[in-house]
């Protein structure tokens, strides 16, 4: 079930069609899922005043509804080390379109992983895990479920991965934690079943995986065409 | 809502029938339904008068006669008339066979169909499909039954979407061999569609395997679909069209890139425990082998018998790449097999698995062989590349080995080349309910479908 906090950010982001990274983050947080410890600062002295609090070294990202892909326009700087980094980035992005702030998170480190939600046409909310990454899209390892999810599921949809070997401890790389992953893919599961009326899309990618812990490191959330024109839940996918 | 009067009617009203026309579909369906099914039939038309000698109803209305199916082929704009009619006078199901509505952008006349039925909870098929055929219960294809091509009864059941699709895929069952209980076409499944027939088909005792022909489901249709066919307890398999019709909106989510319509409708279905059938020849392979085996359920350990080294060595590339195993006998089970030949070969056959039997192997051979396979541990099914023409066999086999079949319970499958001269084979096989594929990757289509199907 959604919270009406929850319902309250979603129609916050109706006037962009979506919700931003810190959006979806606050919401992701709200529904019990691991997020960074992350701060959104409006500006330049808040962004200090805010990376004080996290601590370097730490990861900024640009924050502009009129930004989807932050990557393909150098809004995302990995590694910020102090304030003199940190305010080089701000003046460097500070100028994209629709500026709206940054966001700073702690570094988190891990395998990365694709997890995602989407409408689909025929079946409603069904989800996505797939080793992720710039280069999930060429190799399409992704496996598929309709939720909700029970733990086996979890376990089946690492079984299809072709590249499911990479997570448990490949040439000695550390194996990700599979009771987190499931932990976080069940709960997903059941949000996105709650979310299905608003929304047309959820990307987690990655999510971070590693032996102790699953992270939502960077998250967008597709509000759907109903949801965005009406402002009501759309009625086809609600219950 | 009971389907039951439109898969077993006792008595069908045809609704349309042409005086001057006599491929008209009504006069079509009402000759070969009165001529050749144990249906009371009758035709209406509101002018009245006399086809072929039968008496013309002016309307369902004056038919002495409780109807339990309606066929209904007037032009579009009139059935929602005769339907209202149909339901005031006690009908108690209809097929709707006439075009012209929301595949012709008449969406409105459509759903007034929709109301008037769901209004008096009276079940109709269609509009625009052809209908219902079971063989020796009743027809309303509008096909003249010496055109069509009909397999035998059986308990394979087809729902399609398709009416095109779905006579085609009936001349392939009747070429193979493969048996229906009933073939039913929705067309724009404006009332009655895949869930309500696959509730009913899962409770039809003439039905043991469900196929379904889908183009696509409308918005959402599909989510409550394959939640009720996990719960099946017959298998149930899917032919999907439009598999590469990827969606390209949402270009901005990687999951949504990712996730195209035809990979989640895959995924979706094998999360279900549905079979999917890719093509036509796995749809066919699957039907034959669940049909005659729709309980049994085996790990993928196929043991191969051949009287050729080629045939053998063909199947186990085919299996494999399918993702089958074909273990290698150990040294005492090779010469616990080799002492069952006939002398003749003894010292030639290949034994280790793939089993040549060799082109002298004589009929008891081939029945030694297949005896020793169903007590071996390590293999769960039994592929058989029968050749016909080889000199020490006769059309017998095949009968004989589905006894072989019957004594042990472990799944033989054949290949026989599928051509007149062989039919008494093959048939002794199918007859006796074991599955005979006409190439050897059918054969293994057929094995590996064995394993994926659930437990029932």
């Amino acid at each position: 079930m959604l919270t009406n906090e929850m319902i309250a950010m979603l129609q916050a982001g109706r006037k962009n069609g979506w919700l931003m990274e810190p959006e979806a983050k606050r919401l992701f947080a709200a529904a019990g899922l691991p997020v960074p410890r992350f701060a959104w600062a409006g500006d330049q002295q808040e962004s200090l005043q805010c990376a004080a609090g996290i601590g370097y070294p730490l990861v900024a990202k640009v924050v502009s509804p009129a930004v989807v892909h932050k990557s393909e326009v150098g809004g995302v700087a990995v590694g910020i080390a102090d304030n003199r980094q940190l305010r080089e980035f701000y003046e460097k992005v500070s100028g994209l379109a629709g500026f709206a702030g940054l966001l700073l998170e702690e570094m988190v480190a891990g395998t990365e992983l694709i997890v995602g939600a989407k409408i689909d046409y025929q079946f409603g909310p069904v989800m996505l895990l797939g080793i992720g990454g710039t280069s999930v899209e060429i190799y399409g390892d992704v496996s598929i479920r309709m939720p909700p999810l029970t733990s086996e599921d979890v376990y089946s949809m690492l079984q299809e991965l072709k590249g499911g070997q990479l997570l448990s401890g490949y040439r000695g790389k550390e194996a990700i934690s599979k009771e987190k992953l499931v932990r976080v893919l069940v709960a997903f599961a059941g949000l996105a079943q709650d979310m299905a009326p608003y929304i047309e899309s959820i990307d987690l990618n990655p999510l971070l995986c590693s032996g102790k812990d699953c992270i939502i490191a960077d998250a967008r959330i597709m509000l759907g065409e109903v949801f965005v024109k009406t402002g009501g839940a759309d009625p086809s996918f609600a219950g | 809502m009971n389907l039951s009067s439109l898969f077993s009617p006792q008595s069908v009203a045809v609704i349309g029938v042409s005086a001057s026309n006599d491929r008209h579909p009504a006069n079509v369906i009402f000759s070969k339904n009165l001529l050749r099914y144990p249906v009371r039939t009758y035709a209406v038309n509101v002018k009245g008068g006399f086809l072929d000698g039968e008496q013309v109803f002016t309307s369902v209305a004056a038919i002495p006669d409780s109807i339990d199916l309606a066929v209904i082929a007037v032009r579009a704009e009139y059935v929602p008339a005769v339907l209202a009619e149909c339901i005031d006078g006690a009908v108690k199901s209809a097929i709707i066979i006439s075009g012209g509505f929301a595949e012709a952008g008449h969406e409105e006349l459509q759903a007034s169909l929709v109301k008037l039925a769901a209004g008096a909870g009276f079940p109709f098929v269609g509009p625009n499909c052809l209908g219902i055929y079971s063989p020796g219960v009743v027809d309303t294809f509008f096909l003249p039954a010496e055109r069509m091509v009909q397999p035998a009864a059986g308990d394979v059941a087809v729902v399609s979407q398709s009416g095109g699709i779905l006579v085609d895929l009936l001349v392939k069952f009747a070429r193979e061999g493969v048996g229906i209980s009933s073939a039913i076409s929705i067309g724009n499944k404006a009332y009655i569609r895949e869930l309500q027939l696959l509730e009913f088909l899962d409770a039809d005792p003439r039905t043991g395997v469900i196929v379904f022909y889908v183009e696509g489901f409308s918005r959402n249709e599909g989510r409550a679909f394959v939640q009720r066919a996990a719960k099946c307890r017959k298998p149930v398999i899917v032919l999907k069209a439009g598999k590469t019709s990827e969606g390209s909106r949402a270009v901005s989510s990687h999951t949504a890139s990712l996730a195209g319509d035809y990979r989640v409708f895959a995924s979706v279905l094998a999360q279900h425990g549905i079979i999917e059938a890719r093509n036509e020849l796995e749809l066919v392979s699957f039907c034959e082998a669940l049909s005659c085996y729709p309980d049994t359920v085996i790990k993928g350990r196929v043991g191969i018998i051949s009287g050729s080294g080629g045939h053998g060595a063909m199947a186990v590339d085919v299996c494999v790449g399918g993702g089958l195993a074909v273990p290698r006998f150990s040294e005492a089970v090779q010469q616990s097999l080799r002492n069952k030949l006939s002398e003749n070969i003894r010292t030639i056959a290949s034994v280790a698995n793939p089993v040549d039997l060799t082109g002298s192997a004589v009929e008891n051979d081939f029945i030694a062989a297949v005896e020793a396979f169903c007590q071996i541990p390590d293999i769960d099914s039994i592929l058989l590349l029968m050749l016909p023409y080889l000199p020490g066999i006769s059309s017998d086999l095949g009968a004989r080995l589905s006894k072989v079949y019957r004594r042990h319970g472990k799944p033989l499958i054949a290949y026989v080349p599928h051509i007149e001269k062989y039919r008494m084979l093959i048939e002794g096989f199918e007859l006796n309910r074991v599955p005979v594929a006409s190439s050897i990757e059918s054969a293994v289509l057929m094995t590996h479908v064995l394993r994926r199907c659930r437990l029932c």
